[in-house]
């Protein structure tokens, strides 16, 4: 017996001609070759730094793409209905994941300035390494490399390509068969993040592993994704853009789920380093040795404080969730401590004694950072912001938690 | 108030009851009742009814704060302890670490935060609620079997201010309720 009516979704699901949220294609494209010029002159003589934070910027927005990605899957997957309304956003996230592969170039390119394992003479040198060569090595890191794209590339085209079909069509057999690629997509999905983390990320110091390693990028990506949704979501509420779409309790919602997943977060990296100290083990105690030291420690008790204390204490209560201009600001936040994280796991392997920012860190994540936005916003206008004839909506659209 | 008991008004009446057909017939007639300023009165349904606080006006409940104050309780007194057992009480050198290792004490700070909170949010929910509660006056009422069944009521307390035998089963009476009776306080 609920109080509220059911809005009805329009014409005003989409984004009006001529409205700013329709440039933002122009804007962040612009900005993404403007990026791109200023790394390759910067880059001159200065490759190592280049190829690093361009690493840094790639898997800065893969993880918002594969947190896209991830919550599609996951809404098909528990068949759930207050999520509709909001579902269109993450879709858009996650149509990236294809044109990401060009974005991945630079790190084939820059395979021998990266990953230790991948130069000759450090092989030679290195029994670790050599016993670690038939999975390291640079052939299998670029079968590997094409085969999470492919996957990438199917589950995300079959996701968005059924949804805009359900918006002409509205057929319910779309989302039936969608309930059906879900849990083997997510499998897929599963395996194939888990592998390009420890490719991309955790091969940087190839001596080191973590099994947990996996999942800290996940818990880091599904943190970016709500925090995106947050961001976007509020963004095209002020604009005015399918104002019934947005309900108080979607915010609410995103804003418990972004909260539960900075402790998911916490606890995958606490995990982690628990372990470690615990067992005390130089092989693995190296890579936190490596994080302590310097301006390196001031990294760490940052992330420590500002990952999971401030927003942990800030996101708990009722009022922030249910309040979309401060929730907003608490995504912000999050997104912005989300690349420090990434940061902090990849520059330790360039900048050893401590702390380096550099120039380069922001022009890569200009000119990736535009390219994702400005294949987002391509997408985002040209179809409705809402998934207007999904089955599913009508129940989102009325949706009340409390 | 006792234990096991509810809190109860003075005098022979317990409050009138009203019993109303449908749910909707409920929603609309608590918000009559909210806005007509009574206090002490409670609607019973054999099932939840979305909005249905709104409808009364009830305020937001303090458990949560509860559940937060026991919650962080929980996780200082860890700490505590644990400080106090292991560089205190009975320092034991694991590992060549320190008397205070933080990491090791985390997953015990952890839980038992967790546990006070549970506890907090179980305990202090039964006794927001009085319960358990071995008998109500209410029970007193034969038509109110069916308040598990299929029907859905209101009573209102002899101790609300506006409480009057009868003024306060006319007002219920013009709500559209089947039945309106006085709930005796003893059998």
């Amino acid at each position: 017996m609920s109080a509220g009516s059911t809005p009805e979704a329009s014409d005003d699901a989409r984004i009006p001609a001529g409205h700013a949220w329709g440039k933002l294609p122009v804007i962040f494209g612009s900005l993404a070759v403007v990026g791109f010029g200023i790394s390759l002159a910067l880059a001159r003589g200065n490759e190592k730094q280049f190829y690093f934070s361009w690493l840094v910027a790639f898997m800065y927005f893969l993880s918002i793409a594969l947190g896209g990605l991830y919550f599609v899957l996951l809404q098909f997957l528990s068949k759930a209905g207050w999520s509709a309304a909001v579902r269109r956003i993450a879709e858009n996230a996650m149509v990236t994941l294809p044109f990401l592969a060009i974005f991945a170039i630079p790190i084939l390119l820059g395979m021998h300035d990266l990953f230790h394992w991948a130069r000759p003479d450090e092989l030679a040198r290195d029994a670790v390494l050599r016993s670690k060569a038939p999975f390291l090595n640079p052939t299998f890191f670029l079968v590997r490399m094409v085969i999470y794209f492919v996957v990438w590339t199917l589950l995300s085209a079959i996701l968005i390509r059924s949804s805009f079909a359900q918006d002409e069509s509205g057929d319910h057999a779309i989302t039936r068969r969608l309930q059906m690629v879900a849990p083997p997509g997510m499998a897929l999905f599963a395996l194939t993040l888990t592998f390009a983390a420890i490719d991309w990320l955790m091969s940087l110091d190839a001596h080191w592993y973590s099994t947990i390693f996996g999942l800290y990028y996940f818990a880091g990506s599904v943190v970016a994704i709500y925090a995106f949704m947050i961001v976007i979501a509020t963004g095209l509420r002020n604009a005015g853009i399918a104002e019934g779409a947005w309900r108080l309790d979607h915010f609410h919602d995103l804003g418990k789920l972004l909260f539960g997943f900075v402790v998911f977060w916490t606890y995958m990296g606490f995990a982690q380093f628990f372990l470690i100290w615990y067992a005390n083990i130089p092989e693995e105690t190296i890579w936190f040795r490596a994080r302590l030291t310097g301006s390196w420690q001031n990294v760490t008790i940052l992330l420590a404080l500002c990952h999971f204390v401030i927003p942990f204490f800030v996101m708990m209560g009722r009022t922030i969730k249910r309040k979309p201009a401060l929730l907003r600001i608490a995504a912000l936040w999050m997104l912005a401590i989300h690349y420090v994280d990434l940061h902090w796991l990849v520059m330790p392997n360039l900048h050893a004694a401590g702390d380096a920012p550099a120039l380069l860190d922001l022009t890569t994540f200009l000119a990736v950072g535009g390219a994702f936005l400005a294949i987002f916003g391509y997408f985002l206008k040209g179809h409705a912001v809402v998934p207007i004839r999904d089955p599913r909506l009508p129940e989102s659209l009325s949706y009340e938690n409390g | 108030m006792g234990l096991l008991m509810p809190s109860l008004p003075e005098g022979e009446h317990f409050g009138a009851l009203a019993e109303l057909p449908t749910a909707q017939a409920l929603y609309e007639a608590c918000e009559k009742v909210r806005d007509a300023g009574f206090t002490k009165w409670d609607a019973h349904t054999p099932f939840p009814i979305h909005g249905l606080d709104r409808a009364m006006g009830l305020k937001r409940s303090r458990l949560p704060f509860l559940v937060l104050f026991l919650g962080l309780s929980g996780a200082a007194g860890a700490l505590l302890m644990q400080w106090w057992m292991s560089a205190v009480d009975y320092p034991i050198t694991y590992s060549g670490k320190p008397y205070f290792s933080w990491p090791a004490f985390v997953p015990i700070v952890f839980e038992l935060g967790v546990l006070c909170a549970a506890f907090g949010a179980v305990f202090g929910m039964f006794g927001f609620n009085q319960l358990p509660m071995l008998f109500h006056p209410l029970f007193h009422s034969q038509r109110f079997e069916r308040a598990s069944d299929d029907k859905f009521f209101i009573s209102i307390e002899a101790w609300d201010p506006q409480f009057d035998p009868h003024r306060t089963v006319e007002f219920l009476r013009e709500l559209g309720a089947d039945a309106v009776e006085l709930v005796p306080r003893r059998a």
